[in-house]
Protein backbone atom coordinates (compact mmCIF):
# COMPACT_ATOMS: atom_id res chain seq x y z
CA UNK A 1 0.00 0.00 0.00
CA UNK A 2 1.08 3.62 -0.36
CA UNK A 3 0.13 6.94 1.14
CA UNK A 4 1.07 10.63 0.95
CA UNK A 5 1.62 12.32 4.31
CA UNK A 6 2.70 15.66 5.71
CA UNK A 7 5.30 15.12 8.42
CA UNK A 8 4.29 16.63 11.78
CA UNK A 9 7.74 16.15 13.33
CA UNK A 10 8.70 19.81 13.00
CA UNK A 11 7.47 22.98 11.29
CA UNK A 12 9.13 22.11 7.95
CA UNK A 13 6.16 19.83 7.23
CA UNK A 14 7.90 17.65 4.64
CA UNK A 15 5.69 15.96 2.02
CA UNK A 16 6.31 12.26 2.64
CA UNK A 17 5.48 9.33 0.37
CA UNK A 18 5.24 5.99 2.15
CA UNK A 19 5.06 2.49 0.61
CA UNK A 20 4.48 -0.47 2.87
CA UNK A 21 3.98 -4.21 2.53
CA UNK A 22 3.62 -5.94 5.89
CA UNK A 23 6.65 -4.91 7.94
CA UNK A 24 8.62 -3.54 5.00
CA UNK A 25 8.21 0.24 4.88
CA UNK A 26 9.91 2.74 2.54
CA UNK A 27 9.68 6.48 3.17
CA UNK A 28 10.75 9.20 0.71
CA UNK A 29 10.51 12.99 0.82
CA UNK A 30 11.79 13.33 4.38
CA UNK A 31 14.70 15.64 5.20
CA UNK A 32 15.64 14.03 8.52
CA UNK A 33 15.41 10.68 10.34
CA UNK A 34 12.43 11.96 12.33
CA UNK A 35 10.44 12.14 9.09
CA UNK A 36 11.25 8.53 8.21
CA UNK A 37 10.25 7.41 11.70
CA UNK A 38 7.01 9.38 11.52
CA UNK A 39 6.14 7.94 8.08
CA UNK A 40 6.77 4.41 9.35
CA UNK A 41 4.70 4.64 12.56
CA UNK A 42 1.95 6.73 10.95
CA UNK A 43 1.27 3.99 8.39
CA UNK A 44 1.71 1.00 10.70
CA UNK A 45 0.78 2.09 14.24
CA UNK A 46 0.02 5.85 14.45
CA UNK A 47 0.66 7.58 17.77
CA UNK A 48 0.02 11.03 19.26
CA UNK A 49 1.14 12.92 22.33
CA UNK A 50 -1.91 13.78 24.46
CA UNK A 51 -2.00 17.12 26.30
CA UNK A 52 -4.88 18.48 28.35
CA UNK A 53 -5.85 19.70 31.81
CA UNK A 54 -6.83 18.08 35.09
CA UNK A 55 -8.97 19.69 37.81
CA UNK A 56 -6.84 21.14 40.62
CA UNK A 57 -7.99 21.54 44.22
CA UNK A 58 -6.57 24.35 46.35
CA UNK A 59 -4.35 25.82 43.63
CA UNK A 60 -3.90 29.36 42.34
CA UNK A 61 -5.57 28.06 39.14
CA UNK A 62 -8.58 25.71 38.89
CA UNK A 63 -6.78 23.36 36.44
CA UNK A 64 -3.24 22.16 35.80
CA UNK A 65 -1.91 21.22 32.37
CA UNK A 66 -0.93 17.57 31.88
CA UNK A 67 0.56 15.35 29.19
CA UNK A 68 1.13 11.68 28.53
CA UNK A 69 4.78 10.92 29.32
CA UNK A 70 5.10 9.12 25.99
CA UNK A 71 3.04 8.98 22.82
CA UNK A 72 -0.18 6.95 22.97
CA UNK A 73 -1.89 5.07 20.11
CA UNK A 74 -3.84 7.53 17.97
CA UNK A 75 -7.09 5.60 18.37
CA UNK A 76 -6.75 5.74 22.17
CA UNK A 77 -6.61 9.54 22.28
CA UNK A 78 -10.34 10.05 22.94
CA UNK A 79 -10.34 7.36 25.64
CA UNK A 80 -7.42 9.18 27.28
CA UNK A 81 -9.30 12.50 27.04
CA UNK A 82 -12.35 10.93 28.73
CA UNK A 83 -10.26 9.35 31.50
CA UNK A 84 -8.43 12.64 32.14
CA UNK A 85 -11.79 14.39 32.72
CA UNK A 86 -12.51 12.17 35.74
CA UNK A 87 -9.22 13.00 37.52
CA UNK A 88 -8.42 15.71 40.03
CA UNK A 89 -5.32 16.51 42.06
CA UNK A 90 -4.39 18.56 45.12
CA UNK A 91 -2.12 21.63 44.77
CA UNK A 92 0.80 22.22 44.73
CA UNK A 93 1.94 20.31 41.66
CA UNK A 94 5.30 20.30 39.92
CA UNK A 95 6.31 19.49 36.36
CA UNK A 96 6.78 15.72 36.05
CA UNK A 97 4.53 14.74 38.99
CA UNK A 98 2.77 11.49 38.08
CA UNK A 99 -0.99 12.08 38.13
CA UNK A 100 -2.00 8.63 36.84
CA UNK A 101 0.38 5.66 36.40
CA UNK A 102 -1.54 4.13 33.51
CA UNK A 103 -4.01 6.37 31.70
CA UNK A 104 -6.96 4.60 30.05
CA UNK A 105 -5.16 1.27 29.88
CA UNK A 106 -2.46 2.56 27.51
CA UNK A 107 0.33 1.70 29.94
CA UNK A 108 1.54 5.30 29.66
CA UNK A 109 1.72 7.65 32.67
CA UNK A 110 -0.07 11.00 32.79
CA UNK A 111 2.24 13.68 34.23
CA UNK A 112 1.87 17.33 35.24
CA UNK A 113 3.27 19.82 32.72
CA UNK A 114 3.13 23.01 34.81
CA UNK A 115 4.20 24.14 38.25
CA UNK A 116 1.16 25.44 40.12
CA UNK A 117 1.44 26.77 43.67
CA UNK A 118 -1.11 26.34 46.45
CA UNK A 119 -3.45 29.28 46.89
CA UNK A 120 -2.74 31.15 50.13
CA UNK B 1 14.44 57.30 41.78
CA UNK B 2 15.26 53.58 41.78
CA UNK B 3 17.87 52.80 39.15
CA UNK B 4 18.38 49.64 37.07
CA UNK B 5 20.93 48.67 34.45
CA UNK B 6 18.24 47.08 32.30
CA UNK B 7 14.47 47.05 32.55
CA UNK B 8 12.76 44.36 30.48
CA UNK B 9 9.11 45.11 29.73
CA UNK B 10 7.19 41.84 29.57
CA UNK B 11 7.93 38.46 31.20
CA UNK B 12 6.95 36.17 28.33
CA UNK B 13 9.39 34.06 26.32
CA UNK B 14 11.15 37.10 24.81
CA UNK B 15 11.48 39.01 28.08
CA UNK B 16 12.74 35.94 29.95
CA UNK B 17 15.41 35.08 27.37
CA UNK B 18 16.51 38.73 27.06
CA UNK B 19 16.80 39.22 30.83
CA UNK B 20 18.76 35.98 31.27
CA UNK B 21 21.17 36.83 28.44
CA UNK B 22 21.65 40.40 29.74
CA UNK B 23 22.44 39.15 33.25
CA UNK B 24 24.84 36.48 31.96
CA UNK B 25 26.61 39.10 29.84
CA UNK B 26 27.59 40.93 32.99
CA UNK B 27 24.99 43.55 33.92
CA UNK B 28 24.14 43.84 37.60
CA UNK B 29 20.63 45.14 38.12
CA UNK B 30 18.17 43.57 35.70
CA UNK B 31 14.42 43.93 36.30
CA UNK B 32 11.48 42.29 34.52
CA UNK B 33 8.13 44.09 34.69
CA UNK B 34 5.18 41.76 33.99
CA UNK B 35 1.50 42.70 34.01
CA UNK B 36 0.18 39.17 34.64
CA UNK B 37 0.30 37.34 37.97
CA UNK B 38 3.02 34.95 36.76
CA UNK B 39 5.92 34.83 34.31
CA UNK B 40 5.72 32.87 31.04
CA UNK B 41 3.32 35.00 29.02
CA UNK B 42 1.33 33.27 26.32
CA UNK B 43 3.23 29.99 26.90
CA UNK B 44 1.11 29.41 30.01
CA UNK B 45 -2.00 28.85 27.91
CA UNK B 46 -0.23 26.95 25.10
CA UNK B 47 -0.50 23.57 26.81
CA UNK B 48 0.04 21.58 23.60
CA UNK B 49 3.33 19.92 22.82
CA UNK B 50 5.87 20.95 20.17
CA UNK B 51 7.90 23.72 21.81
CA UNK B 52 11.66 23.54 22.20
CA UNK B 53 12.56 21.19 19.35
CA UNK B 54 15.28 23.62 18.24
CA UNK B 55 16.35 24.88 21.69
CA UNK B 56 16.26 21.72 23.80
CA UNK B 57 16.08 18.96 21.16
CA UNK B 58 12.84 17.64 22.61
CA UNK B 59 9.16 18.45 22.45
CA UNK B 60 7.89 20.37 25.47
CA UNK B 61 4.52 21.91 26.29
CA UNK B 62 4.32 25.71 26.58
CA UNK B 63 4.40 25.81 30.41
CA UNK B 64 7.35 23.38 30.43
CA UNK B 65 9.27 25.52 27.93
CA UNK B 66 8.57 28.62 30.04
CA UNK B 67 9.64 26.82 33.23
CA UNK B 68 13.05 26.03 31.71
CA UNK B 69 13.67 29.81 31.58
CA UNK B 70 11.77 30.83 34.74
CA UNK B 71 13.92 28.44 36.82
CA UNK B 72 17.01 30.49 35.94
CA UNK B 73 15.58 33.85 37.05
CA UNK B 74 16.03 33.60 40.82
CA UNK B 75 19.48 31.88 40.79
CA UNK B 76 20.76 34.56 38.40
CA UNK B 77 19.52 37.33 40.70
CA UNK B 78 17.16 38.87 38.15
CA UNK B 79 14.46 40.95 39.83
CA UNK B 80 10.81 40.52 38.87
CA UNK B 81 7.74 42.63 39.59
CA UNK B 82 4.47 40.89 38.74
CA UNK B 83 1.01 42.48 38.40
CA UNK B 84 2.81 45.59 37.17
CA UNK B 85 1.69 47.56 34.14
CA UNK B 86 4.08 49.89 32.32
CA UNK B 87 2.42 53.14 31.27
CA UNK B 88 5.25 55.12 29.71
CA UNK B 89 8.89 55.13 28.64
CA UNK B 90 10.44 58.59 28.47
CA UNK B 91 13.23 59.78 26.15
CA UNK B 92 15.54 59.67 29.20
CA UNK B 93 14.52 56.01 29.84
CA UNK B 94 12.40 56.71 32.89
CA UNK B 95 9.85 53.89 33.03
CA UNK B 96 6.50 54.76 34.63
CA UNK B 97 4.56 51.77 35.91
CA UNK B 98 1.67 51.00 38.21
CA UNK B 99 0.79 48.11 40.47
CA UNK B 100 -1.56 47.37 43.36
CA UNK B 101 1.42 46.73 45.64
CA UNK B 102 3.48 49.86 44.91
CA UNK B 103 1.04 52.25 43.26
CA UNK B 104 2.47 54.57 40.62
CA UNK B 105 6.26 54.38 40.35
CA UNK B 106 9.05 55.77 38.20
CA UNK B 107 12.16 53.71 37.60
CA UNK B 108 15.33 54.80 35.83
CA UNK B 109 17.02 52.43 33.36
CA UNK B 110 20.30 52.60 31.45
CA UNK B 111 18.70 50.36 28.81
CA UNK B 112 15.19 49.09 28.14
CA UNK B 113 14.22 45.88 26.33
CA UNK B 114 10.76 45.94 24.76
CA UNK B 115 9.20 42.45 25.03
CA UNK B 116 5.47 43.20 25.28
CA UNK B 117 4.38 40.59 22.75
CA UNK B 118 1.30 40.92 20.59
CA UNK B 119 -2.47 40.75 20.81
CA UNK B 120 -5.21 39.29 18.65
CA UNK B 121 -7.06 41.08 15.89
CA UNK B 122 -10.67 41.38 17.08
CA UNK B 123 -14.11 41.18 15.50
CA UNK B 124 -14.26 44.97 15.34
CA UNK B 125 -11.34 44.99 12.91
CA UNK B 126 -13.13 42.63 10.50
CA UNK B 127 -16.46 44.41 9.99
CA UNK B 128 -18.51 41.20 10.11
CA UNK B 129 -22.18 42.17 9.98
CA UNK B 130 -24.79 40.64 12.27
CA UNK B 131 -25.75 40.63 15.93
CA UNK B 132 -23.33 41.37 18.76
CA UNK B 133 -24.33 38.31 20.76
CA UNK B 134 -22.43 36.24 23.33
CA UNK B 135 -20.38 33.30 22.09
CA UNK B 136 -17.86 35.15 19.92
CA UNK B 137 -14.28 34.91 21.17
CA UNK B 138 -10.81 35.45 19.85
CA UNK B 139 -9.10 32.06 19.65
CA UNK B 140 -6.54 33.05 22.27
CA UNK B 141 -9.20 34.19 24.75
CA UNK B 142 -10.94 30.81 24.33
CA UNK B 143 -7.56 29.09 24.77
CA UNK B 144 -7.03 30.85 28.09
CA UNK B 145 -10.57 29.96 29.25
CA UNK B 146 -10.19 26.27 28.41
CA UNK B 147 -6.57 25.70 29.39
CA UNK B 148 -6.16 27.95 32.43
CA UNK B 149 -9.61 28.70 33.80
CA UNK B 150 -11.09 25.26 33.12
CA UNK B 151 -14.12 26.71 31.29
CA UNK B 152 -15.58 25.65 27.93
CA UNK B 153 -16.83 28.52 25.76
CA UNK B 154 -19.44 26.36 24.00
CA UNK B 155 -20.40 23.02 22.42
CA UNK B 156 -20.60 23.66 18.69
CA UNK B 157 -17.97 25.91 17.15
CA UNK B 158 -17.03 27.51 13.86
CA UNK B 159 -13.55 28.99 13.56
CA UNK B 160 -12.84 31.95 11.31
CA UNK B 161 -9.23 32.19 10.21
CA UNK B 162 -6.65 29.43 9.96
CA UNK B 163 -4.02 30.97 12.22
CA UNK B 164 -2.16 28.53 14.43
CA UNK B 165 -4.09 29.39 17.60
CA UNK B 166 -7.39 28.68 15.81
CA UNK B 167 -6.11 25.33 14.53
CA UNK B 168 -4.78 24.35 17.97
CA UNK B 169 -8.14 25.32 19.51
CA UNK B 170 -10.05 23.23 16.95
CA UNK B 171 -8.24 20.17 18.32
CA UNK B 172 -8.49 21.25 21.95
CA UNK B 173 -12.26 21.92 21.77
CA UNK B 174 -12.75 18.56 20.03
CA UNK B 175 -10.79 16.77 22.77
CA UNK B 176 -12.99 18.44 25.39
CA UNK B 177 -16.11 17.10 23.68
CA UNK B 178 -17.16 20.06 21.51
CA UNK B 179 -18.02 19.71 17.82
CA UNK B 180 -15.94 21.95 15.57
CA UNK B 181 -17.97 22.21 12.39
CA UNK B 182 -15.61 24.11 10.09
CA UNK B 183 -12.62 26.39 9.82
CA UNK B 184 -13.19 29.18 7.27
CA UNK B 185 -10.17 30.97 5.78
CA UNK B 186 -10.67 34.00 3.53
CA UNK B 187 -7.36 33.41 1.70
CA UNK B 188 -6.86 30.56 -0.79
CA UNK B 189 -4.16 29.11 1.52
CA UNK B 190 -3.82 28.53 5.25
CA UNK B 191 -2.16 31.06 7.53
CA UNK B 192 -1.04 28.38 9.97
CA UNK B 193 1.77 25.86 10.05
CA UNK B 194 1.23 22.86 7.78
CA UNK B 195 1.72 20.38 10.58
CA UNK B 196 -1.08 22.05 12.54
CA UNK B 197 -3.48 21.51 9.62
CA UNK B 198 -2.55 17.82 9.66
CA UNK B 199 -2.61 17.13 13.38
CA UNK B 200 -5.41 19.52 14.42
CA UNK B 201 -7.90 19.37 11.51
CA UNK B 202 -7.22 16.29 9.34
CA UNK B 203 -6.94 14.02 12.41
CA UNK B 204 -10.51 14.93 13.38
CA UNK B 205 -12.02 15.36 9.89
CA UNK B 206 -12.66 19.06 10.51
CA UNK B 207 -13.21 20.73 7.11
CA UNK B 208 -10.90 23.63 6.19
CA UNK B 209 -12.86 25.88 3.86
CA UNK B 210 -10.32 27.98 1.96
CA UNK B 211 -11.53 31.19 0.22
CA UNK B 212 -14.50 31.31 2.62
CA UNK B 213 -15.51 33.86 5.21
CA UNK B 214 -18.29 34.58 7.70
CA UNK B 215 -20.82 36.97 6.13
CA UNK B 216 -23.50 36.98 8.85
CA UNK B 217 -23.84 36.29 12.55
CA UNK B 218 -27.20 35.07 13.90
CA UNK B 219 -28.61 35.13 17.45
CA UNK B 220 -29.76 37.97 19.71
CA UNK B 221 -28.53 37.00 23.18
CA UNK B 222 -26.39 33.96 22.38
CA UNK B 223 -24.88 32.98 19.06
CA UNK B 224 -27.17 30.58 17.15
CA UNK B 225 -25.29 30.24 13.89
CA UNK B 226 -23.19 31.87 11.22
CA UNK B 227 -23.53 32.21 7.47
CA UNK B 228 -20.35 31.54 5.56
CA UNK B 229 -19.78 32.18 1.86
CA UNK B 230 -17.09 31.62 -0.72
CA UNK B 231 -15.09 34.68 -1.73
CA UNK B 232 -13.61 35.68 -5.09
CA UNK B 233 -10.02 36.71 -5.78
CA UNK B 234 -10.77 40.20 -4.42
CA UNK B 235 -12.05 38.55 -1.19
CA UNK B 236 -15.64 39.63 -1.97
CA UNK B 237 -18.39 37.10 -1.07
CA UNK B 238 -19.83 35.33 -4.14
CA UNK B 239 -23.66 35.55 -4.15
CA UNK B 240 -25.35 32.15 -4.10
CA UNK B 241 -22.54 30.39 -2.19
CA UNK B 242 -23.95 31.21 1.28
CA UNK B 243 -24.22 28.33 3.73
CA UNK B 244 -25.79 28.48 7.22
CA UNK B 245 -23.98 26.61 9.99
CA UNK B 246 -25.62 26.37 13.41
CA UNK B 247 -23.17 26.91 16.30
CA UNK B 248 -23.02 28.50 19.74
CA UNK B 249 -19.39 29.59 19.47
CA UNK B 250 -17.38 31.50 16.88
CA UNK B 251 -13.64 31.68 17.38
CA UNK B 252 -11.62 34.31 15.54
CA UNK B 253 -8.07 33.41 14.60
CA UNK B 254 -7.44 36.24 12.19
CA UNK B 255 -4.01 37.56 12.94
CA UNK B 256 -1.79 38.94 15.66
CA UNK B 257 -0.75 42.56 16.10
CA UNK B 258 2.46 43.60 17.90
CA UNK B 259 1.49 45.60 20.98
CA UNK B 260 3.46 48.82 20.49
CA UNK B 261 1.53 51.57 22.28
CA UNK B 262 4.51 52.23 24.56
CA UNK B 263 6.89 52.17 21.61
CA UNK B 264 4.82 54.67 19.62
CA UNK B 265 4.36 56.97 22.61
CA UNK B 266 8.14 57.01 23.04
CA UNK B 267 8.42 58.26 19.44
CA UNK B 268 10.29 55.14 18.29
CA UNK B 269 10.24 54.49 14.52
CA UNK B 270 7.77 51.72 13.55
CA UNK B 271 7.92 49.45 10.47
CA UNK B 272 4.56 49.72 8.71
CA UNK B 273 4.67 46.09 7.53
CA UNK B 274 5.65 44.33 10.78
CA UNK B 275 3.83 46.77 13.07
CA UNK B 276 6.93 46.59 15.28
CA UNK B 277 9.89 48.92 15.77
CA UNK B 278 12.56 49.31 13.10
CA UNK B 279 15.72 47.70 14.49
CA UNK B 280 19.39 47.40 13.64
CA UNK B 281 21.32 44.08 13.66
CA UNK B 282 21.79 44.41 17.46
CA UNK B 283 18.00 44.85 17.92
CA UNK B 284 18.44 48.50 18.92
CA UNK B 285 15.51 50.77 18.04
CA UNK B 286 15.63 54.41 16.91
CA UNK B 287 15.71 55.57 20.57
CA UNK B 288 19.24 54.99 21.94
CA UNK B 289 19.29 52.42 24.75
CA UNK B 290 15.97 50.83 23.76
CA UNK B 291 16.01 47.32 22.26
CA UNK B 292 13.16 45.09 21.04
CA UNK B 293 12.58 41.35 20.58
CA UNK B 294 9.89 38.71 20.25
CA UNK B 295 6.36 39.27 19.01
CA UNK B 296 6.43 42.99 19.78
CA UNK B 297 9.09 43.24 17.06
CA UNK B 298 7.42 40.94 14.52
CA UNK B 299 4.99 38.05 14.99
CA UNK B 300 6.75 34.67 15.11
CA UNK B 301 5.41 31.13 14.55
CA UNK B 302 8.00 29.41 16.73
CA UNK B 303 9.00 30.30 20.27
CA UNK B 304 12.44 28.80 19.71
CA UNK B 305 13.23 31.62 17.29
CA UNK B 306 11.83 34.18 19.77
CA UNK B 307 14.22 32.89 22.43
CA UNK B 308 17.23 33.15 20.15
CA UNK B 309 16.35 36.62 18.92
CA UNK B 310 15.65 37.81 22.48
CA UNK B 311 18.98 36.43 23.68
CA UNK B 312 20.74 38.62 21.10
CA UNK B 313 18.66 41.65 22.12
CA UNK B 314 19.46 41.05 25.80
CA UNK B 315 23.19 40.71 25.07
CA UNK B 316 23.13 43.89 22.99
CA UNK B 317 21.36 45.80 25.76
CA UNK B 318 24.00 44.58 28.24
CA UNK B 319 26.85 45.59 25.91
CA UNK B 320 25.26 49.02 25.51
CA UNK B 321 25.11 49.43 29.30
CA UNK B 322 28.72 48.22 29.61
CA UNK B 323 29.78 50.94 27.18
CA UNK B 324 30.24 49.15 23.85
CA UNK B 325 29.99 51.60 20.99
CA UNK B 326 27.88 50.76 17.96
CA UNK B 327 29.53 51.20 14.56
CA UNK B 328 28.90 54.45 12.73
CA UNK B 329 28.24 53.14 9.24
CA UNK B 330 24.62 51.93 9.15
CA UNK B 331 23.08 50.67 5.92
CA UNK B 332 19.52 49.68 5.08
CA UNK B 333 18.35 46.09 4.72
CA UNK B 334 15.02 45.51 3.03
CA UNK B 335 12.84 42.93 1.34
CA UNK B 336 11.61 43.11 -2.24
CA UNK B 337 10.30 40.75 -4.94
CA UNK B 338 8.07 38.56 -2.79
CA UNK B 339 9.74 39.37 0.56
CA UNK B 340 7.32 41.45 2.66
CA UNK B 341 9.77 42.62 5.28
CA UNK B 342 13.07 41.82 6.96
CA UNK B 343 14.15 41.94 10.61
CA UNK B 344 16.52 43.64 11.19
CA UNK B 345 15.82 46.55 8.83
CA UNK B 346 19.32 48.01 9.30
CA UNK B 347 22.86 46.72 9.55
CA UNK B 348 25.83 48.39 11.20
CA UNK B 349 28.55 46.89 9.04
CA UNK B 350 31.39 47.80 11.47
CA UNK B 351 29.82 46.22 14.54
CA UNK B 352 27.55 43.49 13.10
CA UNK B 353 28.14 39.83 14.05
CA UNK B 354 30.25 37.69 11.68
CA UNK B 355 27.06 35.80 10.72
CA UNK B 356 23.79 37.73 10.88
CA UNK B 357 20.46 35.87 10.87
CA UNK B 358 17.89 37.87 8.91
CA UNK B 359 14.28 36.76 9.38
CA UNK B 360 11.50 37.56 6.92
CA UNK B 361 8.13 36.48 5.53
CA UNK B 362 7.07 36.00 1.93
CA UNK B 363 3.93 37.58 0.49
CA UNK B 364 2.36 34.42 -1.00
CA UNK B 365 2.93 30.65 -1.22
CA UNK B 366 5.66 29.68 -3.71
CA UNK B 367 7.42 26.49 -4.87
CA UNK B 368 10.94 25.79 -6.11
CA UNK B 369 12.43 29.25 -5.68
CA UNK B 370 15.62 30.71 -4.33
CA UNK B 371 16.16 33.24 -1.59
CA UNK B 372 18.75 35.72 -2.86
CA UNK B 373 20.62 38.55 -1.16
CA UNK B 374 21.92 41.45 -3.27
CA UNK B 375 24.10 44.48 -2.77
CA UNK B 376 23.37 46.61 -5.82
CA UNK B 377 23.79 44.22 -8.77
CA UNK B 378 26.11 41.90 -6.86
CA UNK B 379 24.52 38.73 -5.50
CA UNK B 380 25.94 37.97 -2.06
CA UNK B 381 24.25 34.61 -1.64
CA UNK B 382 21.52 32.31 -2.87
CA UNK B 383 19.63 29.55 -1.03
CA UNK B 384 17.26 27.11 -2.74
CA UNK B 385 13.84 26.54 -1.16
CA UNK B 386 11.33 23.87 -2.19
CA UNK B 387 8.40 25.53 -0.42
CA UNK B 388 7.83 29.07 0.85
CA UNK B 389 4.63 30.14 2.64
CA UNK B 390 3.51 33.37 4.36
CA UNK B 391 2.56 31.36 7.45
CA UNK B 392 6.11 30.14 7.95
CA UNK B 393 8.87 32.60 8.83
CA UNK B 394 12.02 32.21 6.75
CA UNK B 395 15.58 33.21 7.43
CA UNK B 396 18.85 33.76 5.63
CA UNK B 397 22.33 34.16 7.13
CA UNK B 398 24.44 37.05 5.83
CA UNK B 399 28.19 36.86 6.42
CA UNK B 400 29.86 40.10 7.42
CA UNK B 401 32.85 39.59 5.13
CA UNK B 402 30.57 39.12 2.10
CA UNK B 403 29.33 42.73 2.34
CA UNK B 404 31.28 45.09 0.03
CA UNK B 405 33.05 48.03 1.67
CA UNK B 406 31.01 50.57 -0.31
CA UNK B 407 27.61 48.89 0.30
CA UNK B 408 24.73 51.33 0.63
CA UNK B 409 21.83 48.89 0.87
CA UNK B 410 21.29 45.14 1.10
CA UNK B 411 18.20 43.59 -0.46
CA UNK B 412 16.59 40.17 0.20
CA UNK B 413 14.36 38.81 -2.57
CA UNK B 414 12.85 35.63 -3.99
CA UNK B 415 13.94 34.44 -7.45
CA UNK B 416 12.67 31.82 -9.88
CA UNK B 417 14.97 28.82 -10.19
Amino acid sequence: MERDLTCIGCPLGCALHVWWEGDVVTVTGNTCPRGAAYGRTECTAPVRRFTGTVALRGGVLPVVSVKTREDVPKDAVFAVAEAVKTLSVEAPVSIGDVICEDIAGTGVALVAAKNVARAV
Amino acid sequence: MERFDIIVIGGGPAGLAAAIAAKKRGTERVLILERDRELGGILNQCIHSGFGLHTFGKELTGPEYAAAFIEQIVPLGIQVRLNTMVLDISQELVVTCTSRANGLEQLRADAVVLAMGCRERSRGALNIPGFRCAGIYSAGAAQRLVNMEGLMPGREAVILGSGDIGLIMARRMTMEGAKVKAVAEVLPYSGGLKRNIVQCLDDFDIPLKLSHTVVDIHGRERLEGVTIAEVDAARKPIPGTEEYISCDTLLLSVGLLPENELTRAAGIEIDRVTGGPVVSDDFSTSLPGVFACGNVLHVHDLVDFVSREAERAGESAAEYVLGKQKGQREIALRGTGGVRYTVPQRICVDSMPDSLTVRFRVAEPMRDRSIAVYCGKQRLLQKKKRVLAPGEMEFVIIKRDSIPADAKEIVVCIEED
